[in-house]
């Protein structure tokens, strides 16, 4: 595939896991995946928010599995540049997302929803009529 | 002449979807001239090609070829020709705007006006500045680290092709139906299924998700050809400039498109199966479209600009006779630059209702940006300062960049205020700001990097006379057409207008006019300048370096041949060519040994030209064919893994042969 002669193919070091590693991987995995499902399916007793929460969360964890034990993402494959790649997508995801929640959410905060709108304008009228 | 447009009924047919024989647009004079021109160029092209027997060729030498080398000059020959398509549509804004004042309706009715911005700006950013910048570091990177092609040879060749799907989509638009009228990022509500009917909207979707998929692949390939292919013994630390503007551009491509991909997405959701992310009822948020387009938007402006940085970077060191100045702070600068480009995007709308912290927050990134852009533009100051600098065609480009770009940067840092943006939002302040950082620094550095590595790539010299005429005229053309508008910003005229009343505007749109015109004579310099330097390429050949440079793509025969290097470099320090000419370094003359390299495959351009069909499928709902297609291009690709015969030898006599050649040099 590539027209490099001088690349050495040692390069792969820690690049595959062991049959212990994966099938920890899937023990994690799986069970990340069936919790969320019994709090939804079994209707346990939580505020919605919690709920979304926790959802989201073990989401996160789910993919830090699936980075660590499917795609063997450590400090040591690819002589850390995997470990450099992985840093800066977490970066920019939290500058995304981060970004994203707080841009938006001062937005909402500054922008007057519509029934706001209305309320103050029926406030602005009463009072114009009372000054008369 | 302004006919209200009327849009065709929406009809639906199992076999050709919504499109119908009233999308052709037989009634428009100004559509149908251009067809004419464009069948009978593509004519003339067909039957020349065909008369000197010249489709073989095409096909083997070029269309299957994976040599990074040859894609390099494909993604400048389409830059080029699109470029011409782009800057038609600037020179018929330029016309309406010189015409349409005070009453007058000028030449274009707004339907036609709205599709020409929109196709002006979607085309000069996706495909001619991103062909261009990709076409400088396919073609220079590898050769630069020593490399004999690039890490994944086939991949590079597909993510070509597939930016071609893209642009060929964009110009289908031209005959067949009609193009976006949203302008250049499309915003919606506007964007969105109620207020753009029609296949105008989905041409956009689709061109752009087509040639994204390319430019991704093309990021990906590049960033491991940097990582895993330079040649023994060169450090990153020791890389030189521009292989380090290409590492960082792509690790930005890698990043950002994704998030252009994903919203684009979005509203292709939105658009064919009612989706509600970007609507204003059912919860939708058509900020959240803006939002997220910008933080595509602002790095893809550096991943324009950041490869040009690198190109100034060679051709001033060169030019100079000087190492390049402030080596390690020219990294880091690109760097902080590469992250900074990340924390940015809300300047361009801090109009749009956010708070006071959030607006000041993004200001203060903005101008700390231009603190890294700065410490460039005196460590290239400083390259020259005391330096012998030859004032050659590529650093005369150079420094009409310094003097054009800096202007351009200042009245970037003005709109980075927010308070000074709540008057310049949408002016054409802005239009003025951001073609004068685009042209100043994107194109010129692209006619800088096409004179410079022209040598190399053909073994002659373009010539002289043209490439100066050629660049005068860009650089007054650029002035003449960009300075009023910063004026008519000022007076807060906004942007893409059909229209106006004020008739004392007039005299500054028909200098702006003027100025493409001269513009216009840049780029006819520019063809003149190629068709003058092929014919009379024998007077100007040259050798392996002309112009005394200092990397290693220059220690290469000119034109390189296909494995770049006879034998596997050996590499110490900064700028190894001029260490290696220190050396008095000669290639040796025998005991080659067979070169490993990757064969040619059809398997890139098949699957982009079914994602065009699949494209053009999707565009006008005829499924059918879209299902087809798609399937076409899986299968394809998986039949493509089954190829085993990806590789061969370059046989010693053969090297020995091409070597003997170059050595006559």
């Amino acid at each position: 595939m590539s027209a490099d002669t001088h690349n050495s193919h040692d390069s792969h070091s820690g690049g595959h896991g062991t049959m212990g590693q994966l099938m920890v991987g899937f023990a994690l995995a799986a069970l990340l995946t069936l919790i969320p499902f019994y709090l939804v399916m079994a209707e346990v007793e939580m505020s919605r928010q919690t709920l979304v929460a926790i959802i989201m969360g073990l989401g996160a964890v789910q993919i830090i599995v699936h980075l660590v034990f499917f795609l063997h993402l450590n400090t040591k494959s690819e002589g850390g540049s995997t470990f450099m790649a992985a840093i800066l997508a977490v970066i920019i995801l939290v500058i995304v997302l981060a970004g994203s929640l707080w841009v938006m959410h001062n937005m909402n905060e500054n922008m007057m929803p519509m029934h706001d709108m209305e309320q103050q304008l029926e406030q602005m009228r009463s009072l114009q009529s009372q000054q008369g | 002449m302004a006919n209200a447009h009327v849009q065709p009924a929406e009809t639906f047919s199992p076999i050709f979807g919504r499109l119908t024989l009233d999308w052709i647009p037989y009634h428009e004079p100004i559509l149908v001239a251009t067809f004419a021109g464009v069948a009978l160029g593509g004519l003339a092209v067909l039957i020349l090609m065909t008369y000197f027997k010249l489709w073989g060729p095409l096909w083997r030498d070029w269309v299957v070829s994976v040599d990074h080398k040859k894609i390099g000059i494909m993604y400048m020959v389409l830059g080029f020709v699109m470029l011409v398509r782009g800057f038609a549509d600037a020179l018929m804004m330029r016309a309406q705007q010189a015409m349409a004042a005070g009453g007058s309706e000028g030449w274009l009715p707004p339907h036609h006006y709205d599709q020409v911005f929109t196709a002006h700006g979607v085309i000069m950013i996706f495909f001619v500045a991103m062909p261009f910048v990709t076409g400088v570091m396919n073609y220079v990177m590898p050769m630069q680290i020593g490399a004999r092609d690039v890490a994944f040879p086939f991949l590079n060749n597909f993510s070509f092709w597939m930016t071609v799907s893209g642009a060929l989509l964009v110009n289908i638009s031209l005959f067949v139906g009609e193009f976006a009228r949203v302008g250049w990022l499309a915003f919606p509500p506007l964007s969105g299924s109620s207020y753009s009917t029609g296949p105008g909207m989905d041409y956009y979707l689709w061109a752009l998700q087509i040639a994204g998929i390319g430019t991704t692949l093309s990021g990906i390939n590049l960033i491991a050809t940097v990582l895993k292919m330079r040649a023994p013994g060169m450090k990153l630390m020791e890389m030189p400039i521009f292989t380090w503007t290409a590492l960082i551009t792509n690790v930005l491509i890698v990043v950002a498109f994704p998030v252009l991909t994903a919203t684009l997405a979005l509203l292709t959701l939105d658009r064919y199966a009612d989706f509600h992310f970007f609507t204003n009822d059912f919860g939708g948020n058509a900020m959240m479209y803006i939002n997220l387009i910008w933080i595509w938007g602002h790095p893809e402006v550096y991943i324009l600009i950041i490869p040009c940085f690198g190109i100034f970077s060679e051709i001033v060191s060169t030019f100079s006779g000087k190492p390049i100045f402030g080596y390690k702070t020219m990294v880091w600068a690109t760097a902080c630059i590469m992250v900074l480009s990340f924390v940015v995007w809300l300047h361009h709308f801090f109009t749009m209702g956010s708070g006071a912290s959030v607006n000041t927050f993004f200001g203060i990134t903005t101008m700390i940006i231009s603190i890294p852009t700065g410490v460039k533009i005196f460590n290239w100051l400083f390259t020259m300062y005391k330096g012998r600098v030859r004032l050659e065609v590529p650093m005369l480009w150079t420094i009409g960049f310094l003097v054009t770009f800096t202007i351009g940067g200042m009245t970037g840092v003005l709109l980075a205020v927010p308070p000074v943006d709540f008057q310049l939002h949408n002016t054409l302040f802005l239009i003025a700001h951001f073609h004068n950082v685009i042209i100043g620094g994107v194109v010129f550095a692209v006619y800088a990097a096409v004179s410079y590595w022209w040598p190399k790539a053909f073994g002659f010299k373009m010539s002289d006379k043209w490439g100066k005429r050629s660049f005068w005229f860009w650089l007054t053309g650029f002035y003449f057409a960009f300075m009023p508008l910063y004026a008519l910003g000022l007076m807060g005229v906004t942007r893409r207008m059909n229209s106006y009343p004020d008739a004392g505007w007039q005299p500054y749109f028909i200098v702006a006019g003027f100025g493409a015109l001269l513009i216009l004579m840049g780029i006819l310099c520019t063809f003149m300048n190629f068709y003058v330097s092929i014919r009379d390429r024998n007077e100007n050949r040259v050798g392996n370096d002309p112009w005394d440079a200092r990397t290693l793509e220059w220690a290469t025969q000119s034109p390189p041949a296909p494995y770049n290097f006879p034998f596997d470099l050996q590499v110490s320090g900064r700028e190894a060519f001029w260490t290696m000419k220190q050396q008095g370094f000669t290639w040796p003359k025998d005991n080659f040994k067979p070169i490993h390299m990757p064969k040619g495959t059809a398997t890139g351009v098949l699957i982009s030209a079914l994602s065009l069909a699949f494209g053009f499928a999707m565009v006008w709902y005829i499924w059918w064919l879209a299902i087809i297609t798609f399937v076409g291009m899986i299968g394809l690709g998986i039949a493509h893994t089954f190829n085993y015969k990806r590789d061969y030898y370059i046989p010693v006599d053969e090297v020995a042969a091409t070597e003997a050649k170059g050595a006559a040099v």
